[in-house]
């Protein structure tokens, strides 16, 4: 049977035909869909949950693994970082039964921070990595990724891309297969890392590494499309996709095991080929390895490591390198200047209320990874920095203990990050003395990836009912004595009790206590609307950003557009009527 | 359709429903019995960004995205996407715009401007554009919801893949106890001249 699956989904499923028990994951774009596919279709026969982060996903994995199931940890690219620890000497412990972390990683940063190439922790970790390059083989390598995981005794990174995660292709489904493992036994050297230990379990990982070098030349996870020999590509994931688009004739060395490469299988491609290409998104990953063996190569050059590639690059790469025609340039007509459409909060989000706040307070804001990111941009500009998940709390620490800075700083945090990474930063501001407010948008859900759970929202992903943090009680827990809790929709309060709090010489948190209008079920409330004659057309309204608020026709004697709001989109957060200078903005009457 | 692989781009706003019409069109393709692929980001692009979606389908399709200046439809759903999307439509491919107007907030701050010249601009490049009033179009039909499965019938006349097949999947993938009234809209799309 076949059927139209993203990159995600397939994998997926790919976990329940191969034997999958236990699937552990923190959301992230775009790795979520995974884990929901996982939950939503399989969940009889594969446990799937939420973890607080990365970190303590893939050691929930690794134990499952070490006690007999077939386990994935799923995360996006920068997840791999906050679960770095564990991976590192993971490749020294290796699995019981077969274990996968998957990184999902986003060229181009379509929603990312940064866009770091995931193939590097392979070579770093000395664990092989799979590149999977359509749906079909998401699902399939998950079967080859188990496989080599219990076959060598190693964590295996099956490693995506956006243009994997999020593309559909046409799968072939089958059944489940199941494979039987005992349950955890005790073997300290080689699931204990003292030193003692880890010095033979390192000598175990550089032979392990040989071993799999070998497997790579021989395994069909690498295959070579004969063609035309005047040009030869490596190539794998995406990458390969554009390059048989683009150069149908090409010979091509299509790769899947990303790491180690089957460098004497490309070094005989090579010698039968005029010129040799490697064609590969982000880190000169494959060229750097075929160059330092020997081999003449041509990648970087013409193949740019900035930004996801795409046919257009792909063509354009080949004829700066002289082997397409300048005919075969890609042929777009000029693009019309049409105005940006940037991201914004949602109508009614409980974050706006407390960015009008800040505004008024005239504050630094670190921030952090959620929606409330998108708070830096035009025309709300109050979040000032965002580096990583849990960040903001250092940094607003950081910048007080410098001393420099003449303006305050708060720092601002989504629940679920707080929870992710905050709450150590918190506990540190405590113990060294410091004075950050620390201020926790509580929505009750991560919103930015699409609505997921998380440990303070009081449901797992499987849809049961369970223990939700109490955010409050924790701050406590750590030595924060100010903690308060305000309405985000009641702006004069919120920037009154921020204000108190800011000004106060000791560590406070304020929580606000709005869920978001989103998830998990959309929230819409009497709308409001603008009173035109009473409308002085001053803008206030129109910089609190909101979606529902535009231009209307009508100006002031000024020539200044009125204000109008849209119905349909107001939630009746009254965030605009509460900014508003003339009480034009009121109540919409049915 | 070169190399016997067609192209349609599907443009629009965050919240209109772009990802779901590509997920059908797809669809109908594979149960053409041709390969198919469809690729869009999804995540931050979504807060009332731009969303496009790549459909690709034929006997044998490599890249999820379709090469600039390429697409042999483009399908938006709102008025200025259709301009910021024409350019990549290939020469002699067909442009079917929304007349929708979505102004994003950053109008609010006077340094953009929504474009009043979005239906001459896309006129002037293609001059046999399709320009669609769904929202009147749905409304007739009682529910401003089903501009998405109208769009997809104004579409349906520009590709060669069986009614019966729309309807099909239509009637199985629309929202439970729609089916009926969305084979309807799609028909009621289909129908425009």
């Amino acid at each position: 049977m076949e059927m139209l699956l993203s990159g995600n989904e397939a994998l997926a499923r790919g976990v329940y035909e191969y034997g999958g028990e236990y699937a552990a994951a923190y959301p992230g774009t775009p790795s979520t869909e995974i884990l929901e596919t996982i939950a939503r279709f399989f969940k009889d026969d594969v446990t799937a949950e939420w973890m607080i982060n990365e970190k303590v996903a893939l050691e929930a994995a690794v134990g499952a693994s070490y006690g007999g199931a077939r386990a994935i940890a799923a995360m996006k690219h920068v997840g791999v970082n906050v679960a770095a620890d564990p991976l590192l000497t993971l490749s020294y412990t290796g699995v019981g039964a077969g274990l996968i972390l998957v990184s999902a990683d986003d060229p181009s940063l379509h929603s990312s921070q940064n866009e770091q190439d995931n193939r590097c922790y392979g070579k770093f970790a000395s664990i092989p990595v799979l590149e999977p390059s359509d749906s079909q083989e998401a699902k399939d390598f998950v079967k080859a990724a188990f496989e080599i995981s219990e076959q060598f005794d190693t964590p295996v990174m099956l490693r995506l891309t956006t243009r994997i995660s999020h593309a559909k292709g046409i799968v072939t489904i089958g059944e489940r297969e199941t494979v039987e493992h005992p349950g955890f036994e005790r073997n300290i050297t080689k699931y204990v890392m003292v030193p003692a230990h880890a010095r033979i379990r390192h000598k175990f990982i550089i032979e392990r590494l040989e071993k799999l070098r070998a497997f790579a030349e021989t395994t069909p996870l690498n295959r070579i499309e004969w063609n035309d020999k005047e040009v030869g590509i490596v190539s794998g994931s995406v990458s390969y996709q554009y390059a048989r688009e683009v150069m149908p004739n090409a010979s091509i060395l299509k790769v899947g095991l990303g790491y180690p490469l089957p460098i004497e299988m490309i070094r005989d491609f090579a010698s039968r080929v005029k010129r040799l290409f490697v064609i590969e998104e982000l880190e000169p990953f494959y060229e750097e390895q075929i160059a330092a063996a020997g081999i003449p190569v041509e990648g970087k050059k013409y193949f740019s490591n900035y930004l996801e590639l795409n046919p257009d690059r792909v063509s354009e790469g080949f004829i700066a390198a002289g082997v397409l025609p300048t005919e075969m340039a890609p042929k777009a007509g000029k693009k019309e200047d049409v105005l940006p459409r940037p991201p914004v909060l949602c109508p009614g989000c409980p974050h706006r209320g407390v960015m009008v706040s800040l505004r008024k307070l005239k504050v630094y804001t670190t921030g952090d990874i959620g929606c409330y990111t998108l708070g830096a941009l035009p025309p709300l500009e109050q979040i000032d920095t965002c580096l990583c998940m849990g960040a903001s709390i250092g940094h607003a620490f950081g910048i007080e203990k410098a001393g420099k800075t003449k303006k305050k700083t708060v720092a601002l945090i989504g629940d679920g990050t707080f929870l992710h990474s905050g709450i150590t930063a918190l506990a540190s501001v405590v113990y060294n003395k410091g004075t950050t407010t620390t201020i926790i948008v509580d929505n009750r859900i991560t919103a930015m990836t699409g609505g997921q759970d998380h440990p303070g929202t009081s449901r797992t992903l499987m849809g049961e009912k369970t223990y939700a943090v109490d955010l409050e009680t924790l701050c406590r827990a750590v030595g924060v004595e100010h903690v308060r809790k305000v309405d985000p929709y009641n702006v004069d309060e919120t920037t009154a009790i921020l204000k108190e709090e800011i000004d106060r010489d000791a560590p406070s948190v304020v929580i606000t206590t709005r869920p978001c209008m989103l998830f998990p079920k959309k929230i819409k409330d009497k709308p409001y609307m603008v009173l035109l004659d009473t409308c002085i057309a001053c803008g206030a309204c129109f910089r609190v950003g909101c979606p529902a608020i535009s231009t209307s026709s009508e100006k002031n004697e000024k020539g200044k557009p009125k204000s109008k709001i849209d119905p349909l989109l107001c939630t009746g957060c009254t965030i605009c009527a509460q900014v508003c200078p003339s009480g034009a903005i009121v109540e919409l009457e049915q | 359709m070169e190399n016997g692989t067609t192209n349609v781009l599907i443009v629009g706003v965050g919240g209109q429903g772009v990802i779901l019409a590509s997920e059908i069109l797809s669809e109908v393709a594979r149960q053409t019995g041709l390969d198919a692929k469809k690729s869009e980001v999804h995540g931050m692009s979504q807060r009332g960004g731009v969303v496009t979606s790549h459909v690709r389908f034929g006997r044998k399709v490599h890249s999820p995205l379709i090469p600039t200046g390429q697409s042999d439809v483009v399908l938006a759903f709102e008025l200025a996407e259709g301009m910021r999307w024409v350019n990549e439509l290939k020469d002699g491919g067909t442009i079917i715009v929304n007349r929708q107007e979505i102004v994003p907030p950053i109008t609010a701050t006077g340094t953009f401007s929504y474009p009043g010249n979005a239906e001459e601009t896309v006129r002037k490049r293609v001059p046999n554009a399709k320009f669609i009033d769904a929202h009147a179009l749905a409304t007739d039909l009682g529910n401003t919801r089903l501009v998405n499965t109208i769009l997809l019938g104004v579409l349906s006349r520009s590709l060669r893949l069986e009614e019966k097949t729309w309807l099909a999947v239509i009637e199985r993938m629309a929202p439970k106890g729609t089916g009926e009234l969305n084979k309807k809209a799609f028909l009621a799309g289909r129908s425009q001249k």
